[in-house]
């Protein structure tokens, strides 16, 4: 097509034709900073998890998946984090669809925003105090007559599993709050003029509209419930049913000093993870996942 | 329930109102639609008819008054048991849903059985001429395919009364006018009621029997589109229906059925409509009635546009009035012409002072 | 839809608002346990301590060198905060404002440290900082915080940059603006408010941040958070009181900062760039 006599465009005109100029080497710096603290340790600590002290190439995976102590933390945390995340779902999911319809909303998102913020470690201490044996809570059960010796509700199962619905909790829902709100009224106020009830519009029209979202809510606070780590050893029993996979990692890297088995557990940690957050997307996959709009504008 | 409404004769909204807190936003509708009209609401945005509109769906509650079809009182029903069709601005279709699901789910929504639901959906899907996007999702249509399935499953359910909320305006104006006389075709085969909800009125005239123009929450005007084309019954709904020129001035002379006024030192004739409050009185003349005649209204010309058949323009007159019309030949800026309209052209209403 | 409801449904109703409220009054009476513990001279088996007093928040300031912990908590996050303005926001301008070959990818990159757990990613950063010297320093705990930091502010600003019409700037430029003047006097006012929302938001998350600066900091590096762990790790060597004290302290730090944050903010925003629709 063109003379061969013309010169071609000079290079910089060329990139910035593909789109490479000088703004877009502004993502430089966030990328390369991305790269060196993020994918490289990554990258690292895979190598170095195929390098055990012992110089054999498996040899860390197979002490993880010989030593019940190690690789019954995976079972542990999932036994946590599984069902925190269903349960924390369940109560999102009614209670987001009550306060849609709330005029002042931003009352309840900013209490609820509240256990985000303060952090794990704060509801720790928090907990051990309220929940503890002395604590308000147990007062209050013992007054009301619910029972007559306080419930052991701390350095236990119990405690790590309420203190990621405290923090889960409120999460999921905002989450699964902002995903209802971004379904056209529209969409349920055409049902109800077409003969759908209250249980009809929420099965046919919301529940199918909303179900991507609840994928993406319930993979996010998965990760979360599946990483926990102050709650576990400070509410919990952490040589015993809360010894979560991430304290298993912690002791090997900060206490035996073996970063190459520490990094293994990172990279069983991250293996875990990929596998459920993809079982959920496929699950999700299975259904409609366009925009939640009923047409243009 | 919906079933007992489909030999319905009329619909009848009594003292219908609606508050937002503080603001009135429809203040007292009284009207009946007779089976087989095609009703128009028509007012300018913020002038309360898609709130009277989403009352009688049921999607917003009343706060007085009441809607009845015949002797069924149905504004204490939930938009669930009314059985209207509607169809809404955005179209509001399902999104998940295939254009065929979409359409049959009123059908499936009142248990209609299975084989009968097919051939009804197939019947609208002919109606609107969709046959070959069945399997279609809405996002993968185009504005006039989506507003053709928001309109099938509206009339799907053969309800009563089908419901429009500005159904066109999201559409571009050659496939506007393509819509216009499609919805006119549906409404003349169903021999339900239309109710069509629009701020524009060359929409309103062309496809309603009837129109009922709003303004602030009130009904200004219910009239044919000839009603209001030839008779605005109120300045507002005049100048709404396009008569842009306001020219005010005093009653001189008042006879059967005509009025003449004095505008600077100028007479113009005008229909004599209905008593006046006073003497000061405002003529309305549309821009294609006022022309450049040997006596009339003396003005400048400032602007004179060419527009196809005709020119048209606009010229400073007596008192500084800003006058708009037309002309069969262009005239230059500054040129002095006497502007004049057909008394029957011509209305006068009370004016400010009055 | 705004009829009657029949009787299951307000049952219903009420049930989700029960649920509600359970919640939220025993997140606030756990808070106020903290809260009141911290001013109680002795509290033993009774609903409410035996007096009051003030002097756990001076023995606490001195046993944890709060002040000490305040100043490194607020050199970590103003050191986080500026930094990921510094070089998130360019970024999140070139992404908002252009397309290139290999952008998905880029997305990519700044997604995945949102989303891997921080204990997941931080064991083998840590290691890394450690080998290179940079653990247990300042350094290494603001690199540390700099992983989530940077892109968030970079995901919370694409949209914020997306929606401000690029014809303003190109209209800059044709009355003959600078690259400079066009930053300053163009571009600046109107990131402002959208830097001003991501940069608060980065600063309570920093402050909150517990995983990573636990694994990379070292005895001159903490941050209040960390010390707040060690202080309850370790229960029974202090007073309770005086933990609590602490982590009062704490909670004013953070809380402070989400009350200047939410007047910019949505609450929502803390968990999700999802826009809200204005009802």
């Amino acid at each position: 097509m063109n003379d061969a006599h013309t010169p071609p465009p000079a290079l910089g005109m060329r990139l910035a034709a593909m789109g490479l100029d000088a703004v877009t080497l502004l993502v430089l710096p966030a990328a390369l900073l991305i790269v060196a603290l993020f994918v490289y340790p990554f990258l690292y600590g895979l190598w170095l998890s195929f390098h055990p002290k012992d110089g054999s190439t498996f040899g860390n995976y197979v002490k993880f998946f010989s030593d019940p102590f190690l690789y019954g933390t995976i079972g542990k945390t999932l036994w946590l984090a599984l069902p925190v995340t269903v349960l924390n779902l369940l109560l999102a999911i009614p209670i987001a669809f009550r306060v849609r319809r709330m005029r002042n909303q931003r009352i309840l998102t900013t209490i609820l925003v509240l256990p985000i913020t303060l952090g794990t470690v704060l509801v720790a201490e928090g907990m051990l105090n309220y929940f503890g044996p002395q604590g308000w809570f147990n007062r209050a059960v013992m007054t009301l007559g619910l029972s007559s010796t306080p419930l052991k509700l701390v350095h236990n199962y119990t405690g790590v599993f309420i203190s990621l619905v405290i923090t889960g909790f409120p999460f999921t829902f905002l989450l699964v709050l902002s995903y209802l709100t971004g379904i056209d009224p529209v969409l349920e106020q055409a049902a109800a003029t077409l003969g759908a009830k209250t249980a009809a519009r929420f099965r046919h029209i919301l529940l199918p509209l909303l179900v991507p979202g609840l994928g993406v809510t319930f993979c996010l606070g998965f990760v979360q419930a599946f990483s926990v780590f102050p709650s576990a050893v400070l509410l919990g029993a952490p040589a015993g049913p809360t010894r979560v996979i991430s304290i298993a990692a912690y002791e090997a890297a900060f206490e035996h000093y073996d970063y190459s088995l520490a990094s293994a557990i990172a990279m069983v940690m991250a293996l875990v993870l990929l596998v459920i957050v993809v079982a959920a997307l496929s699950v999700r996959n299975l259904f409609y996942r366009g925009p939640a709009s009923g047409g243009k504008g | 329930m919906a079933a007992s409404l489909k030999s319905f004769k009329s619909l009848r909204l009594e003292h219908l109102g609606r508050d937002f807190g503080t603001l009135n936003a429809l203040k007292d509708l009284t009207f009946s639609i007779e089976r087989g009209e095609f009703v128009a609401l028509l007012g300018p945005s913020g002038c309360g008819k898609s709130t009277a509109l989403n009352c009688i769906a049921g999607l917003l509650p009343t706060t007085r008054g009441s809607i009845w079809l015949d002797q069924t009182r149905i504004d204490t029903l939930g938009a669930e048991d009314r059985g209207f069709g509607m169809v809404f601005q955005n179209y509001a279709l399902f999104p998940h849903m295939s254009v065929r699901d979409n359409i049959g789910f009123g059908l499936r929504m009142q248990g209609v059985p299975k084989i009968e639901a097919g051939k009804r959906i197939d019947a609208a899907i002919a109606t609107v001429r969709l046959q070959s996007q069945i399997d279609k999702l809405p996002g993968q249509l185009s504005g006039g395919q989506q507003q053709r399935v928001a309109i099938a499953r509206a009339i799907v359910i053969e309800p009563p009364l089908v419901l429009m909320d500005e159904p066109l305006s999201n559409l571009d104006a050659k496939l506007r006018l393509e819509m216009r006389q499609e919805i006119r075709r549906i409404h003349s085969g169903l021999g339900s009621i239309t109710l069509y909800v629009t701020h524009d009125q060359d929409e309103a005239m062309s496809l309603a029997d009837r129109i009922v123009v709003m303004r602030d929450g009130e009904v200004r005007q219910i009239g044919t589109p000839e009603d209001l084309y030839l008779r605005p019954a109120t300045l507002d709904v005049a100048e709404f229906m396009g008569f842009r020129n306001r020219i005010a001035g005093r009653i001189i002379d008042v006879t059967a059925d005509t009025v003449s006024i004095d505008v600077g030192g100028t007479t113009i004739k005008g229909q004599r409509r209905a008593k006046f409050n006073g003497r000061d009185v405002v003529a309305a003349i549309r821009p294609d009635d006022l022309v450049a005649a040997p006596s009339g209204l003396a003005a400048i010309v400032e602007v004179c546009e060419y527009r196809g058949h005709s020119f048209f323009g606009s010229a400073r007159g007596p008192g500084g009035v800003e006058l708009f019309f037309s002309s069969s030949e262009r005239l230059a800026n500054g040129d002095a012409v006497t502007l004049a309209a057909d008394p029957s052209r011509v209305l006068v209403y009370d004016g400010a002072g009055a | 839809m705004q009829t009657s409801r029949p009787l299951t449904e307000r049952a219903w109703v009420t049930l989700v608002w029960v649920v509600t409220g359970f919640f939220i009054v025993n997140l606030f009476a756990m808070i106020g346990t903290v809260v009141t513990s911290s001013f109680a001279t002795r509290w033993l088996g009774t609903w409410l301590p035996a007096g009051w007093t003030g002097k756990w928040y001076l023995s606490a300031w001195d046993e944890f060198q709060l002040d000490d912990l305040l100043i490194v908590t607020f050199e970590v996050v103003f050191a986080v905060v500026a930094l990921s303005a510094l070089l998130g926001i360019p970024a999140a301008y070139a992404l908002a404002r252009r397309e290139f070959p290999g952008k998905q990818i880029v997305m990519l990159l700044f997604l995945l440290p949102l989303l891997v757990p921080p204990v997941t990613y931080g064991i083998p950063l840590a290691t890394v900082l450690y080998k290179s010297g940079l653990g247990g320093t300042m350094a290494g705990v603001i690199a540390a915080n700099l992983v989530p930091a940077v892109p968030f502010v970079i995901l919370v600003m694409i949209p914020f940059i997306e929606q401000i019409d690029p014809k303003i700037e190109q209209a800059a430029r044709v009355f003959g603006a600078s690259t400079f003047r066009l930053f300053i006097h163009v571009l600046l006012p109107l990131l402002l408010p959208g830097a001003l929302a991501a940069l608060l938001l980065v600063l309570v998350r920093t402050i909150a941040m517990f995983e990573l600066t636990f694994l990379t900091a070292g005895p001159g590096s903490q941050t209040l958070v960390v010390a707040l762990y060690y202080a309850v790790f370790a229960a029974g060597v202090r007073a309770v009181q005086s933990i609590d004290a602490m982590a009062v302290v704490y909670m004013l730090t953070t809380l402070i900062w989400l009350i200047v944050a939410l007047r910019f903010v949505n609450p929502t925003q803390m968990v999700t760039r999802a826009k809200q629709q204005q009802t």
